[in-house]
């Protein structure tokens, strides 16, 4: 070390670069976000990955029907394991749909800006992960035309749901999630839909965009007050993203059953829901920066930072494994330990350690910078996470039922070949929302980029102090 | 000023912050009040340069919040403590902890409909219509160009001057803005689809109110006919379109005891000369409490109990035939009859003859021995002695 001499690396880890790459102009930033809006055809790539969304889709729509006019016997699920793939995938879906509130909101009131390239895309993704969260509880139900009753809606039975159960609790947390981050969603596409109006070239999508950007002029006087709304939504979304996962986890911790009833649940379903978010962020991210050519808006940098959230989630969501283990020796109660025994080495320790490889194995290689910034290395892992965090729903749901309290009730859980093809619909539906959003709606916050753009600032540059 | 009705005001384009920075604070400290910019995202110290006033968003937000938190709570309370109380696990009908989720998450849905719903309303959004929007140039707002706009409302306002001290402020390009005489309506066929539209969402919400209120002789329609009519085995039945594959060979799903089994306790029944069994004595019900029954104040406690399971509901409390049921029977004009049991022929009954009317049931009184064990009956019997006496001393 005779001479101190600065790398590439060491200069970007001292004077952040900027944001996005290539210095745009706002007309460039434009031209490229909304742009994408008004190309005649989307890339091929979109036609193959939408006809697929459409078959998957089609798919749930039989399997959903069927199950309608048949009954719940077409699951697996029964006596002991009631809760199977469907609550599992309930929570795997509400579980990814953490990300783009965490990235919208608390990232927001961090300050981290890095998040205006990725918080759309995120957001539109919770949406979508919630609509195929709800719609699991929904039909699991049974007599899914009753499914109202979860609700407290003045019917002739003149019956009120019970406020005092964890289920319930649930019904309300999820749907005010869902409604609050679709506010969010929308609140902050307005001046974006705005935009693509006044590019519109078109009578139809001039009214279209024009109805549902409400007449936005970019007046100062109301970028004041919704600037004011962001950030007030932003500080609501905060508390209630972590309260949706927990309550989740009380629908668990609530019960008696050995493995659930922890303390730990609500913090450890939390880490796991955004790890789980935010590798489905990396992997829709990936492909979409690719195809739409926004590679210098989300650039490696974002995916970096999201794969370094990932690596802690993920290191967090292991200690959880091991703090389990450790109070179920340490509460010396037997059938609590039992429960985790038989999670590690009993019939389900192929699915354990499928997750335990996945969720805190693989991520690790995250911790070298080369390799959390190597698409080929990134993309595999991101999947794998994405399969850790439905099996780690798995083998809490279905180990903990299969053998509770009496040896004599219990039994092997099997899904049917239903039960897997809803699951594979559902992601159907989830790819069908989000390709149509890709191509109809701004997938990057157009005005939020553009306000970390050096020329945002008024007097000099941010580019100018740092050199 | 006669032009003031048509024209809206005058625009003036910038092409950078700095620009747009510098012409806001000129315009401020030249004293108009009736102005705006406008620009493709916030712009950090427009606020400033602008002098604009704090909004008072926050405070709507927050009785939003106080509002949600209080209905939370008061719907949580009402639902399972007041209008339909129910014991679950033994829980208290209403204690805060179990009810904190719900109240939180409706004190966050409504601060956030209140955030979002008041900002639309103190910005008055929806505003379809903008003179503005007519203008070729300032359909870049919303781009890459910033504007400042003077209205012609302002007192200040001259269509020349204030052109001219726009120009000065370094603005790229100035123009006037006015209003056409027509306010541009949208199009017909805008109207017909948002018509539709809410027509269609209104439907459901009717039908619904309009079958709720209304009565119906037609049966009741099957979706899902496996979901109504199960295929499962019950006890005592041959199991609905399952007769094909009985489990025992009478069609049921559970065998009858065979002859001569004894319930436990019930081993006196098979002796018909045990009149604590049987009420009778000689063929004749018994005139005073039989052998073998116990008397003393446990057995008395156990009556009233069983009187207020079993009797209550049709005899009454003080056992004078008002009950609930032979309430509701008279209030819908039923012309059923419950018997008195303080009337002087029932206070003569002996207590045999009141065990074969309890055993057996009487008119439309039905029989008890299928719920009640002997031993109940003989405490009821004990306890209503002790009832009619009761009242007769009054
Ligand atoms: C479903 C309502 C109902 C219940 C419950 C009921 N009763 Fe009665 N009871 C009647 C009616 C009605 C009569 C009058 C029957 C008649 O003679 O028409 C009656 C009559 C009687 C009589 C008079 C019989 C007579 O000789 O005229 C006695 C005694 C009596 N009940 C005792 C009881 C006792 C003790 C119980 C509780 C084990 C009981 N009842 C529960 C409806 C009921």
């Amino acid at each position: 070390m005779a001479k101190a001499e600065l790398t590439q690396l060491d200069v970007e880890a001292i004077y952040p670069a900027n944001l996005i790459e290539g210095d745009p102009s706002f007309t460039q930033v434009t031209q490229e976000v909304a742009g994408i809006t008004e190309w005649p055809k989307p890339p091929r790539a979109w036609y193959i990955a939408f006809a697929i969304a459409l078959t998957l889709l089609g798919i749930l729509g039989a399997c959903l029907t069927y199950l309608v006019v048949t009954g719940v016997g077409v699951w697996g699920n029964n006596q002991p394991v009631a809760w199977g793939w469907p609550i599992v995938n309930f929570v795997f879906w509400v579980g990814i749909g953490h990300a783009g509130t965490l990235i919208s909101a608390v990232l927001f009131l961090f300050r981290q800006d890095w998040r205006t390239s990725i918080n759309r895309f995120a957001e539109a993704m919770t949406i979508f992960a919630v609509a195929c969260a709800g719609l699991f509880p929904a039909v699991h139900v049974g007599r899914i035309w009753f499914a109202y009753w979860l609700f407290p809606i003045p019917n002739q039975m003149s019956m009120w749901p019970n406020f005092r159960s964890p289920l319930l609790w649930d019904v309300f947390a999820v749907s005010t999630y869902a409604t609050v981050s679709l506010l969010f969603w929308y609140m902050g596409m307005i001046p974006d839909l705005a935009t693509i109006r006044d590019r519109a070239n078109t009578k139809i999508r001039r009214m279209a965009y024009g109805v549902f950007s409400l007449g936005w002029s970019g007046s100062n006087r109301h970028w004041h007050r919704y600037e004011r709304a962001y950030l007030l939504l932003a500080a609501l979304a905060t508390p209630l993203v972590l309260s949706v996962h927990s309550v989740v986890s009380f629908d668990f911790a609530v019960a008696q059953t050995p493995g659930w009833h922890t303390t730990i649940f609500p913090p450890y379903f939390v880490a796991g829901a955004v790890f789980s978010g935010f590798a489905m962020v990396v992997t829709l991210m990936v492909p979409a920066r690719q195809f739409f050519g926004l590679k210098h808006i989300v650039t490696m940098r974002h995916l970096e930072n999201m794969n370094k959230v990932i690596l802690t989630t993920g290191m967090i969501v292991g200690y959880a494994y091991m703090t389990e283990f450790f109070m179920a020796w340490y509460s010396g109660n037997q059938y609590e330990a039992f429960a985790f025994v038989n999670r590690a080495f009993g019939p389900y320790a192929w699915a354990y350690w499928t997750m335990v490889s996945c969720n805190v194995l693989f991520p690790q290689l995250f911790w070298f910078r080369k390799l959390r910034r190597n698409l080929w290395v990134m993309y595999p892992i991101v999947l794998l996470v994405n399969v850790g965090m439905w099996f780690e729903r798995f083998v809490i749901t279905v180990t903990s039922l299969s053998r509770d309290f009496v040896p004599s009730s219990w039994q092997y859980f099997k899904p049917t070949a239903i039960d897997m093809l809803t699951f594979l619909g559902s992601f159907g539906l989830f790819a069908t929302l989000f390709l149509l959003f890709v191509r109809f709606l701004p997938m990057i916050a157009v005005a939020e980029v553009k306000t970390v753009l050096p020329t945002a600032h008024a007097h000099g540059h941010k580019k100018e102090e740092g050199e | 000023m006669t032009h003031q009705n048509e024209i809206h005001g005058i625009l003036a384009e910038y092409e950078t912050v700095d620009g747009i920075m510098h012409a806001a604070e000129q315009v401020r400290d030249s004293g108009f009040r009736h102005w705006d910019c406008h620009t493709p995202f916030p712009v950090h110290g427009l606020d400033d340069a602008m002098d604009v006033k704090p909004t008072i968003l926050p405070w709507i937000v927050l009785a939003g919040g106080i509002t949600g938190l209080v209905a939370g709570m008061l719907m949580q309370w009402w639902m399972n403590a007041v209008d339909y109380p129910y014991v679950i696990s033994g829980k208290p009908d209403w204690s805060i902890p179990a009810n904190i989720p719900v109240a939180f998450e409706t004190t966050v849905l409504f601060s956030a409909f209140a955030a979002l719903f008041g900002m639309f309303i103190l910005n008055k959004l929806p505003q379809w219509y903008n003179p503005l929007f007519r203008k070729e140039r300032f359909s870049r707002a919303t781009s890459d160009r910033f504007f400042v706009v003077i209205e012609a409302k302002d007192a200040q306002f001259d269509p020349k001057k204030t052109a001219e001290f726009l120009t000065s402020t370094g603005a790229s390009a100035v123009e006037l803005v006015d209003v056409p005489d027509e306010p541009t309506s949208p199009p017909f066929g805008f109207k017909a689809v948002a018509a539709i539209m809410t027509a269609l969402v209104l439907l459901p919400p009717a039908m619904i109110a309009a079958s709720r209120s209304s009565t119906t002789e037609e049966t009741r329609f099957h979706l899902v006919p496996n979901m109504d009519f199960q295929q499962k085995f019950k006890a005592q039945t041959a199991p609905l379109g399952l007769e094909n594959h009985p489990l025992f060979a009478d069609g049921t799903a559970t065998l009858k005891p065979i002859d001569g089994t004894i319930a436990q306790g019930d081993l006196g029944k098979s002796d018909p000369s045990n009149a604590a069994y049987s009420g009778l004595r000689d063929g004749k019900p018994v005139t005073e409490f039989p052998k073998g029954v116990v008397i003393d104040e446990a057995a008395l406690e156990n009556g009233r109990e069983q009187y207020n399971i079993y009797c209550a509901t049709c005899h009454g409390d003080s056992g004078k035939g008002d009950g609930m049921v032979a309430r509701r029977a008279a209030s819908i004009g039923q012309t059923w009859m419950v018997t008195n049991l303080l009337d002087e022929r029932i206070v003569e009954q002996t207590p045999g003859k009141v065990f074969e009317t309890i055993t057996k049931g009487i008119n439309t009184m039905p029989g008890y021995a299928a719920q009640m064990s002997a031993a109940n009956r003989w405490d009821v019997i004990l306890y209503l002695k002790a009832l009619q006496k009761a009242q007769a001393a009054k």
